[in-house]
């Protein structure tokens, strides 16, 4: 072995070097068929999977939502009786929070991240791979069993001791709770991922300081996820041995408590919530200002505010629990770290208004979407603000205005912000642009349902509904404003089918887009839509925040311009180039693995086990165990294509 | 142009020392892994400060320290031997990695032994109190890590004799025992839970 097949020193050319770009795409490219396709570890393949898939879940659970907005739209309805509906809000949570929120932003971050970075794919592709199958069978599985007449009936936090044993025979917890620990692999092998791909792809010149703010959105989040996830997938496995190997965690008549469910569910839940709209703010971030044709106010501080978010969001959790009979001191501490969060949320808002306001605002449907995003977060972080404050909460809480509030956040804060980027991103997914026309019935249709269906929640709240009766008594005084509710929500449901629809049109009709139709400023655009499977021909090397924008912002040293279109060849099989995490020097030349379809063995093997464990039936345990730590092997074998041997065989 | 993107010197290619993605990727499994831990004695600690009967927090009383001691040196010892281990591919010593490696396995195997025994000899079972399902999910889960460090282990060195590390090739092996010696660290924190902290008066 010379020591050549250990260094290299690579060689700079142009993008339109001859032959460099049909080399590239035969290292890079997804074999056609089912089995290319099953095989693919291709970031952009990986985060189309995510959206739609997260997409198909959004639509499931809003038509979840519809049909018990009908129950609920006048006093004394028998549409659907209580178990029924039960199991409907319950998987309307769930699937919303946890088969949505998370991964529809986990699907846009892994098809833009190596854009944005300058990078030709994740970290580690594989592993990728794996967490996208692991999520697609987590959600097959938790709608297996509502589809079976199985799914979890004690709402999206599943308190004990209502989803005990003793007052919850059938599989249904079971089911949930197995799927959620399977589903926290999948989010688990993503953040770090995530993490991983930010210390060690970002192209040459991208310091900390030159990173989109998506990034650090998705960065913060995942750092989150690793710490808080092992929270919930525990409470989960243990309510599962508690019911079904009689051991007591919850248990408060054998000594358990209670609480403890409580405590370890939101010290994982609230580092979720925050964890399900960073990274949002951060496409909002990004995006927006593109329409108001200036950089973002504040980046630096914007940036910091997102990682004290998120350290702050660790510290709240019990404002979940201050009606459950605390200490004093307790509630007190939390009350103030609760009302305190609102500074570093509140520093986005001010950053978002001031953008606008000494922008050139161009009201395009994206602008539309992130402009109104910070009226709603705004409603959203008020009415959590209210509710932080303990007396409020006494008298609020378990009340639709929690509903209300919980509903501006997640709507407001993941929601629009996701339909305003696929706006934003569409042309560089697809190459196509998306109608503006119906782009504006869209918003319009979608923001006034929104507002008709969820503002009254808040006054329905305050004259004391309680969230999660499947019925009322008429003389109540809450006819009225269900029916509106009920009718706004139906409203919001033809907006989301007006962008579908929308969607569908624009990938056969839209006109072709160009590599960058809105000129925006980072490296996405630098490449062509869609872009090649390996995303740039040669390595960029970026001097500024805003690679595409330098001729006109004119900052920084006239003589240190960013180059996208001239760079390091990387062309010995799939290579990306390793740099260091702060400063971005190059410090390494990774191989990258070629398609494979061990990650979808590993998440059907991991598929397998869950469901032994869900029949309680040791033998298929046995199995799903063996099969899992047999695809590890296989993948974690020594390869030399991947230097990863002694001998580097295969140049 | 190209002057500023030409780059000075040669760069190393392929999977180098801690420059390996997996390396990285381990270090964040260890953040998570230990998170699972802290929220694991969380729970012991959140329940034993409940309310309960006399002598059933820890059930039976202070747990023996007997084999509890020398099993928490097998298990430090086995980090020892594969330090030693990672310290010998350095020095291109094959055999050296092989046989820090193999013995590292073989006291992680003891240690599960041992565990075992202690499991046997509980005058209580799993459903018997809160304590009695903290003590055998949390050891329990331990174990796993061990049984996963242990398969680890042994996958090296079988790949170690198939001679596919040498000094310039051995990220798999610092990724391995990274895992490894979280395993044993994390031990400590069972260890001082479930055998110190009833001498330090937190029982019932």
């Amino acid at each position: 072995m010379a020591a050549s097949h250990y260094e290299r020193h690579p060689s700079v050319a142009t993008q339109d070097a001859s032959g460099l770009e049909g080399r590239l795409h035969l290292m890079w490219k997804t074999e056609p068929g089912l089995l290319g396709w099953l095989s693919s570890v291709d970031h952009k393949e990986i985060g189309l999977r995510y959206i739609i898939t997260a997409f198909a879940f959004l639509i499931a659970g809003g038509i979840e939502a519809l049909v018990f907005r009908l129950q609920l739209s006048w006093a004394n309805l028998k549409l659907l009786n209580p178990e029924q509906y039960d199991q409907l809000f319950t998987m309307h949570g769930m699937t919303m929070i946890f088969l949505y929120a998370g991964p529809i932003l986990s699907g846009f971050s892994n098809y833009l991240w190596p854009l944005l970075l300058g990078a030709r794919d994740m970290a580690l592709p594989r592993l990728n791979a794996a967490s996208y199958w692991i999520y697609l069978c987590a959600g097959i599985f938790l709608y297996a069993a509502f589809a079976i007449g199985f799914g979890p009936n004690a709402g999206w936090f599943n308190y004990v001791p209502l989803a005990a044993r003793a007052y919850n025979n059938g599989p249904n917890i079971d089911m949930y709770a197995l799927g959620m620990i399977l589903l926290g692999i999948s989010t688990t092998v993503g953040s770090i991922n995530f993490i991983v791909t930010f210390l060690r792809l970002r192209c040459p010149g991208m310091s900390i300081n030159r990173v989109p703010i998506l990034i650090w959105g998705t960065l913060t989040a995942s750092a989150a996820n690793i710490f808080a996830i092992p929270a919930v997938s525990l409470a989960f496995f243990l309510l599962w041995m508690d019911r079904n190997l009689g051991t007591h965690f919850f248990d408060v008549t054998a000594g358990g408590s209670a609480l403890l469910w409580q405590h370890l569910f939101w010290m994982f839940g609230h580092p979720w919530v925050y964890a399900i709209v960073l990274p949002a703010m951060g496409m909002v971030s990004d995006g927006l200002p593109v329409f108001c044709r200036r950089p973002l106010v504040g980046y630096t501080v914007v940036g910091l505010a997102t990682i004290a978010t998120m350290v702050l969001g660790f510290g709240v959790w019990v404002h979940h629990m201050f009606a459950t009979g605390l200490p004093g001191i307790s509630l007190s501490f939390f009350s103030a770290a609760s009302i305190i969060i609102a500074l570093p949320s509140a520093v986005g808002v001010f950053a978002w208004l001031a953008t606008i306001w000494t922008g050139r605002p161009v009201f395009t449907t994206p602008f539309l979407f992130f402009a109104s995003f910070i009226i709603l977060f705004t409603i959203g972080g008020v009415s959590g603000y209210m509710t932080g404050s303990v007396p409020v909460d006494w008298q609020l809480t378990d009340t639709y205005f929690v509903v209300a509030h919980l509903h501006y956040v997640l709507i407001g804060i993941n929601v629009f912000p996701v339909v305003g980027a696929t706006y934003f991103w569409f042309p560089k997914f697809t190459g196509r642009m998306m109608d503006e026309r119906l782009g504006r019935w869209n918003f319009w249709t979608m923001f006034i349902g929104f507002n008709l269906g969820f503002f009254p929640m808040h006054i329905s709240g305050l004259l004391g509904m309680p969230r999660r009766i499947y019925t009322y008594s008429e003389g109540m005084g809450w006819d009225w404003l269900n029916l509106i509710t009920t009718l706004g929500s139906l409203l919001f449901g033809i907006g989301v089918l007006i962008f579908v629809w929308n969607v569908m049109r624009s990938l056969k009709l839209g006109p072709p887009a160009g590599d960058n139709p809105w000129d925006a400023s980072t490296l996405e655009w630098a490449t062509s839509s869609p872009p090649p499977p390996y995303n740039f021909a040669v390595i960029p090397t970026v001097a500024s925040r805003h690679p595409l924008w330098e001729d006109r912002l004119e900052t920084g040293d006239p003589q240190q311009r960013s180059y996208t279109s001239a760079g390091l060849v990387l062309d010995h099989g799939r290579e990306v180039l390793g740099t260091t995490p702060l400063d971005a020097e190059p410090n390494v030349i990774l191989k990258m693995p070629a398609d494979t379809l061990v990650p979808l063995y590993l998440a059907l093997s991991l598929t397998l086990l869950t469901l032994g464990l869900a029949l309680v039936n040791w033998w298929v345990v046995t199995v799903g165990a063996a099969c899992t730590a047999a695809s590890i092997l296989a993948w974690l074998w020594p390869e030399a294509a991947l230097g990863e041997t002694a001998e580097l065989r295969h140049e | 142009m190209s002057e500023r993107i030409r780059l000075r010197g040669k760069l190393p290619v392929g999977a180098m020392d801690t420059r390996a993605s997996g390396w990285w990727a381990m270090i964040f499994t260890v953040f998570t892994e230990a998170s699972l831990f802290s929220y694991l004695l969380f729970s012991y600690y959140y329940l034993a400060v409940q309310p309960h009967l006399p002598g059933t927090f820890p059930e039976g009383g202070q747990p023996d320290l007997t084999l509890a001691v020398p099993n928490t040196l097998i298990l430090l010892a086995s980090s020892v031997a594969v330090g030693w281990a990672q310290l010998g591919i350095e020095h291109n010593n094959k055999w050296r990695l092989m046989l820090g490696l193999g013995v590292g396995a073989v006291l992680g195997i003891i240690f599960l032994g041992v565990q075992w025994v202690e499991w046997a000899d509980k005058p209580f079972g799993l459903s018997s109190t809160p304590y009695s399902s903290l003590y055998y999910v949390i050891t329990g889960f331990h174990m796993a890590h061990v049984i996963v460090g242990v398969l680890i282990l042994l996958a090296l060195t079988w790949w170690s004799a198939e001679g596919y590390f040498n000094a310039r090739r051995f990220a798999h092996i610092h990724i391995g025992a990274l895992y490894w010696h979280f395993v044993d660290a994390v031990w400590l924190a069972v260890f001082f839970t479930f055998y110190i902290t009833p001498l330090l008066g937190l029982r019932a």
